[in-house]
């Protein structure tokens, strides 16, 4: 093992496939001779040269659309979104097309790809820079949405998402691209669609994953435990598809579900698997579900009011209390 | 000119010494497009078509002419007014006809309907409903072309309406920039929807719209399919060779409404002036190249009519007897395992 950084283990993930798989190809905005906006690319333009990085105009639906005709002509390329904020102005590809290609074609044509970039709040980057958007892409059918919170998953899953054959969306975080983790020396890949416990428990089940998880639930998960409260902890890593029965087998023994995410409540991941939940193991719940979500607002610039909009450890805590009937 | 040419070469220059049955197969397929789209405007009238239907009618110089371009191994892509490319192209119209009737046996298995025909195996890439979003996903097409080091193109059809939204530009720009072998096709027929070309572009040359990108341009009479061949083999072949783009303006006119629940004029045009179209049709004047060029008479074009309406029953009765598709269809072709 050693260790690296989330920026690193991507880099690595693109790298190896790169190596690997001769239709891999790395499209977006400053990815090639800037080494990508955070870096993520650092290396690879010196390493794989213009054909295979490619520097992209400010024009996300042109150059998600440029993706997926690749891909339905035997490429599989990996399009990156200086955020996923402004992915949004290629939804159109994403959603009409992309994940409907395979269905609407009767199965002639699949679009192997990946739609890659951080998503979520950074600090002080106000409304439009600052949204989770999963929720969104997980509600479409034919995506599968990805969303790991440290360097190991984030490697592991990255590659396995280049060899999917489906279209991916794989949402990071700009705050998490600096967090160090070990990983192996060698090759290793991470299933999508498994979740992970990172820590077992009996008292509570608490689902939560990328930067929320890392940065507000797992020091909520340490207070807790100072007071005593055990807590079962899940990253379920992948939105879409959804680990469910790690999660309704957790609350099975647990009794008791709490939902941390970033993204807004109606609507939300949270949402649905508080559905799964109580559809599937309602009798086993002692308490109703609980969710932390960010406030139903678009997020202020002021950094007060983008405190007080999203998740945090007291929140976390304070949800945890009341499934137990605390304070 | 100091000399007239001899007669002989004059007519072969005529029909682009091209053999005779190669323009007698285009005079069918024509027709093929023509009588396939007449006998859907028919189902669709009965309610045996259901969602939304736009005809070829009028257009079917341009799917003959630029389709004939193509080798199997090159791409093609569309907008919504699919079936006369598609069978051009050489998609089976049984199956073209079956889709329509959301049979199991359709291009795509009766899940995309009339808007989405597919068929990998004649690199037909759809069938696509949101105007003006599958441009780039066409350049896409030519930019895996390059990266392959093939040498393909891939003609991307649009209507007039889809050179007024963001991702014709956005195309149009990045095909430029990386150079991709696409020749992008505008079949103009004057009205998207309702609104003619007046009344949504600033510019009513669309072909203009090339210039803002240093892009190789030309207009294409869309009535006449051998001006349509012509044009269209001096764009691919230039695609293919150095890797450029080009994007043509075909000028043409749409014989019916704009979908099938649309009306054929009223608010929007004159029924005279539809009338006046008519005058110009491509079949029409094929036949009459091909009559005064010697190559067919009146007989050969009742042969031909006979044949034609045969196969166009044929697929009625292929798509009449073919299943619906079965329920557990409903969950396959959504995730590749």
């Amino acid at each position: 093992m050693h260790v690296v950084s989330f920026r690193e283990a991507l880099n690595q993930a693109m790298d190896e496939e790169m190596a690997r798989d001769e239709r891999v190809l790395l499209m977006g905005e400053e990815v090639a001779q800037y080494n990508g906006a955070y870096k993520v690319s650092q290396g690879l333009f010196a390493k794989w040269g213009p054909r295979r990085i490619i520097d992209t105009p400010i024009a996300e639906e042109g150059f998600a659309g440029i993706g997926i005709g690749a891909a339905m002509a035997g490429l599989r390329p990996i399009v990156e979104f200086m955020t996923w904020n402004f992915s949004l102005v290629a939804y159109d590809q994403i959603a009409n097309h992309a994940a409907k290609m395979l269905s609407m074609s009767g199965g002639h044509f699949s679009v192997p790809m990946v739609f890659r970039g951080p998503g979520g709040a950074a600090r002080n980057l106000g409304a439009t820079h600052s949204q989770a958007l999963e929720s969104i892409y997980a509600h479409i059918p034919g995506l599968k949405v990805v969303m790991p919170s440290n360097p190991y998953d984030g490697k592991g899953l990255l590659k396995s998402a280049i060899r999917d054959d489906n279209p991916i969306v794989f949402i990071e975080s700009e705050m998490m691209y600096g967090d160090k983790g070990e990983i192996p020396e060698g090759e290793y890949t991470v299933p999508i669609g498994v979740g992970n416990v990172i820590q077992e428990g009996a008292d509570v089940t608490i689902v939560s994953w990328s930067k929320v998880l890392q940065r507000f639930t797992i020091p909520a998960v340490q207070q807790l435990k100072e007071e005593g409260i055990s807590v079962e902890l899940i990253d379920p890593r992948t939105i879409k598809p959804m680990d469910r029965d790690l999660i309704v087998n957790s609350v099975r023994k647990t009794n008791r579900l709490v939902v941390v995410e970033e993204g807004w409540p109606f609507a939300g991941v949270g949402a649905q698997i508080a559905f799964e939940v109580q559809h599937r193991a309602f009798d086993d719940l002692d308490a109703p579900i609980a969710r932390v979500t960010q406030e139903d607002v678009p997020l202020p610039y002021a950094s007060n009011l983008e405190r007080a909009s999203l998740p945090s450890v007291d929140k976390i805590v304070k949800a945890v209390h009341s499934v137990l009937y605390r304070g | 000119m100091s000399k007239k040419p001899a007669p002989a070469a004059e007519s072969a220059s005529r029909t682009l010494g091209l053999p005779k049955e190669t323009l007698l197969a285009w005079y069918d397929d024509m027709l093929l497009v023509r009588r396939f789209e007449e006998k859907a405007a028919q189902l669709y009238g009965m309610g045996r078509i259901g969602g939304f239907c736009h005809l070829y009618n009028g257009q079917e110089a341009i799917s003959t002419g630029a389709c004939a371009v193509l080798t199997p191994d090159d791409y093609i892509i569309t907008a919504y007014r699919d079936h006369g490319l598609a069978i051009s192209r050489g998609v089976d119209p049984k199956a073209c006809m079956a889709e329509l009737l959301g049979k199991y046996t359709g291009t795509t298995k009766g899940k995309g309907g009339s808007m989405h025909f597919f068929d990998r195996e004649k690199n037909f890439l759809g069938g696509h409903a949101i105007v003006g979003s599958h441009v780039p996903i066409g350049a896409g097409v030519g930019f895996a072309i390059k990266y392959k080091g093939q040498q393909n193109v891939i003609l991307v059809f649009m209507g007039d309406g889809a050179t007024n939204i963001g991702a014709f530009f956005e195309a149009l720009g990045l095909a430029q920039l990386w150079k991709l072998p696409v020749v992008f096709i505008i079949e103009n027929n004057r009205y998207s929807m309702g609104t003619s070309v007046t009344r949504s572009s600033p510019v009513e040359d669309l072909y203009k719209k090339a210039l803002a990108f240093d892009m190789r341009w030309d207009v294409v009479d869309g009535m006449n399919v051998l001006e349509v061949y012509q044009k269209v083999k001096q764009a691919a072949d230039i695609a293919k060779k150095d890797y450029l783009p080009s994007l043509l303006e075909i000028r043409t006119y749409r014989y019916r409404g704009h979908s099938m629940s649309d009306p054929i004029h009223g608010h929007y045009r004159t029924k005279e002036e539809v009338e006046e179209q008519k005058r110009s049709d491509p079949i029409t004047l094929f036949a009459s190249i091909l009559q005064e060029e010697g190559l067919a008479d009146e007989s050969y074009f009742e042969s031909v009519e006979k044949r034609v309406k045969k196969v166009v029953e044929d697929c009625v009765t292929f798509a009449d007897q073919s299943p619906e598709p079965p329920l557990e269809e409903l969950w396959k072709d959504v995730y590749l395992p």
